[in-house]
């Protein structure tokens, strides 16, 4: 019991340190990280414990990223205001896209299958309608004071990202040990044996969408705030839903540090990607590079890990 | 702008581009049909026949029919083989998993491609691209005409081959009852490569057919892979009639949203025909169970 609470501590005094002693780039990254973290978890906490695989989650990301920067920029709302609306406006997309999935009767790869087209026609809309300002995107002023959720100093982003971070995984951590939690895990093993168990298996699933999508809103609005721009295909584009499910099934899916680790693994390709390119010339093209790399481990991990990378640090079997 | 004139050069329009996407959707339906599995990197795989056609004719001149033959063997060979060291592996248990597993292929290829192949958009001019037909009030373009006469050919073909063929018979009997299959002695393993492969096939002929007239990028397979479910959703998991029907539906679907709503919110229709189908009747237009 007290080692995990040990390596914890050591953990959150090394992150809290981290920044102080390394460059700015650094200290941008180490917010990546905590970022993408936060956000893979909000997948996590559906896709992961409740067993409920989504291919559409930036739907989410981009409701919270498109309902603070509207709020602020057209109706001069402060952002750190906006930041809660925002955050229903998430929480109630996903229950409405839980209801009418869960009422459908869909599972596995068709709810899969749904999320993504959600996530699709929120693109088109966004690309379309007026008050979006359609393909150009949306730009907040630049204003850097605390006040308008905007810094000078780096820093502040990386310790912001470090607390909803942790903010996150005390969620999953609460999951792991509530009632709550333990019915979406039965509900992930084996849905009909849950609903025979007197389990409300479809209160429990819109309830853990609508907690998933107030969360990854959250990290929407938080991600416009730190870019001051967003547009339908950053805000609803398929490649953040992948990026939050990698990082989620590469960590470890259903337990309270994979998407951290994913993060921390993902990032850690990336730099390396990087450092290859800038060294040999012919990899100057980066990005396609890791995101090579991701895919094959999503195999990998699906095919011979399935809990993950975090099964690597587990003495005991989980199944025991 | 409801001219009836203006309103059938649409449905044309929509009906040629339907029927490519027929063939696209039957190699999809028939993975479907006989493996239970959702192969989500169908218009990846899609995209790779795309680029392997447009290298035919960029480095040896082959015109994009005549890469027919080759084109089409080709992708039959990536989906045996594709089966056998991968999809074959892990395509049972959980059936999330072997869409996580496709996902992750289709991530592979996207981003192989724009290793390799760069983000630019590429096209094939071919000699007849600018020749028109005129049908009624519409003017439609020679080859989008040849690649719809040509897709119903090889749908047709594919549909005999099925019916009449032995190979054809033990994909059905698998399709239907697996275990009995077994029993009576086919070997189910190579049914299932051979049922994946002639399902990437269709899609190295639906690329030699496409060609002529789309232009093809990296990301070209994220552009037909909701295409490609929404037509299959729409038609029944598992039908090859409903492939057909849905083929067409989604063509002429598209062509009119892109009339009427314009080419950004014209996209709209296929994914909220998607998300109707599956909340409203998830068995679809002729499939039998969900």
């Amino acid at each position: 019991m007290n080692r995990p609470l040990l390596l914890c501590g050591m953990g959150l005094t090394a992150a809290i340190a981290y920044p102080l002693l390394v460059p700015n780039y650094l200290v941008t990254i180490g917010m990546l990280v905590f970022f993408t973290a936060f956000i893979g978890q909000s997948w996590n906490i559906a896709g992961g414990f409740a067993g409920q695989t989504s291919f559409g989650h930036v739907v989410f990301f981009g409701t919270g990223a498109y309902t603070s920067t509207i709020l602020q920029v057209t109706y001069g709302w402060n952002p750190w205001l906006a930041w809660p609306i925002a955050m229903a406006a998430g929480g109630a997309v996903g229950w409405v896209i839980a209801v009418l999935s869960f009422r459908a009767g869909l599972r596995g790869s068709y709810f899969a299958l749904i999320t993504l087209a959600f996530a699709e026609v929120f693109r088109i809309l966004a690309n379309s309608v007026p008050f979006t300002k359609g393909g150009l995107g949306m730009l907040i002023k630049a204003d850097p004071r605390p006040i308008n959720f905007q810094f000078k100093d780096p820093i502040w982003v990386y310790y912001l990202a470090l607390l909803l971070c942790i903010v996150s995984l005390l969620i999953a951590w609460q999951l792991t040990r509530s009632r709550f939690g333990a019915r979406l895990v039965a509900i992930r093993e084996n849905e009909d044996a849950a609903r025979a168990l007197g389990i409300d298996v479809f209160a429990e699933k819109v309830k853990v969408l609508t907690l998933s999508g107030a969360m990854c809103a959250a990290g929407g609005t938080f991600y416009a705030q730190k870019y001051l721009y967003i547009d339908p295909g950053i805000a609803f584009g398929v490649d953040k839903s992948v990026e939050m499910l990698l990082v989620s099934m590469v960590g470890g899916a259903g337990t309270i540090f994979g998407p951290l680790i994913g993060s921390f693994t993902l990032m850690g390709i990336n730099e390396v990607t990087r450092w290859l390119a800038s060294v040999v010339p012919a990899l100057k093209n980066v990005q396609p590079l890791s995101l090579v790399v991701y895919g094959i481990m999503l195999i990998l991990i699906v095919a011979r890990l399935p809990d993950g990378l975090m099964s690597l640090f587990r003495r005991r079997p989980r199944h025991a | 702008m409801f001219d009836p004139a203006f309103l059938f050069a649409g449905i044309l329009n929509g009906l040629l581009a339907g029927g490519i996407y027929v063939l696209v959707a039957v190699g999809l339906t028939l993975i479907y049909g006989v493996l239970h599995i959702i192969n989500f990197a169908h218009g990846s795989l899609l995209m790779l026949a795309m680029y392997a056609v447009f290298y035919l004719w960029r480095l040896i001149g082959i015109d994009p029919y005549a890469a027919l033959p080759v084109v089409t063997a080709g992708a039959f060979g990536l989906g045996f083989v594709l089966y056998r060291l991968l999809i074959g592996r892990y395509s049972h248990g959980r059936d999330e998993n072997i869409l996580l597993i496709t996902l992750g292929l289709s991530i592979v290829i996207d981003n192989v491609a724009l290793l390799f192949f760069g983000g630019d958009t590429q096209t094939i001019d071919v000699p007849y691209a600018g020749t028109f037909v005129e049908i009624g009030a519409a003017f439609l373009p020679l080859p989008k005409i040849i690649s719809f006469g040509a897709s119903l050919v090889i749908c047709a073909a594919l549909g005999v081959y099925m019916a009449r063929s032995d190979m054809g018979k033990a994909i059905r009997a698998v399709a239907k009852e697996r275990q009995g299959a077994r029993l009576v002695g086919i070997d189910v393993e190579n049914v299932f490569a051979v049922s994946y492969g002639i399902g990437i096939a269709c899609l190295g002929a639906a690329a030699c057919l496409l060609m002529p007239t789309y232009y093809v990028t990296p990301s070209s397979g994220h552009a037909f892979v909701l295409v490609a479910f929404t037509i299959v959703v729409l038609g029944g998991m598992g039908s090859f009639a409903g492939a057909a029907v849905g083929g067409f539906l989604i063509g002429i679907t598209e062509s009119l949203g892109g009339l009427f709503l314009g080419e950004q919110l014209g996209q709209i229709g296929i994914s909220l025909i998607f998300i109707l189908i599956l909340l409203l009747k998830p068995t679809g237009l002729f499939g039998s169970k969900a």
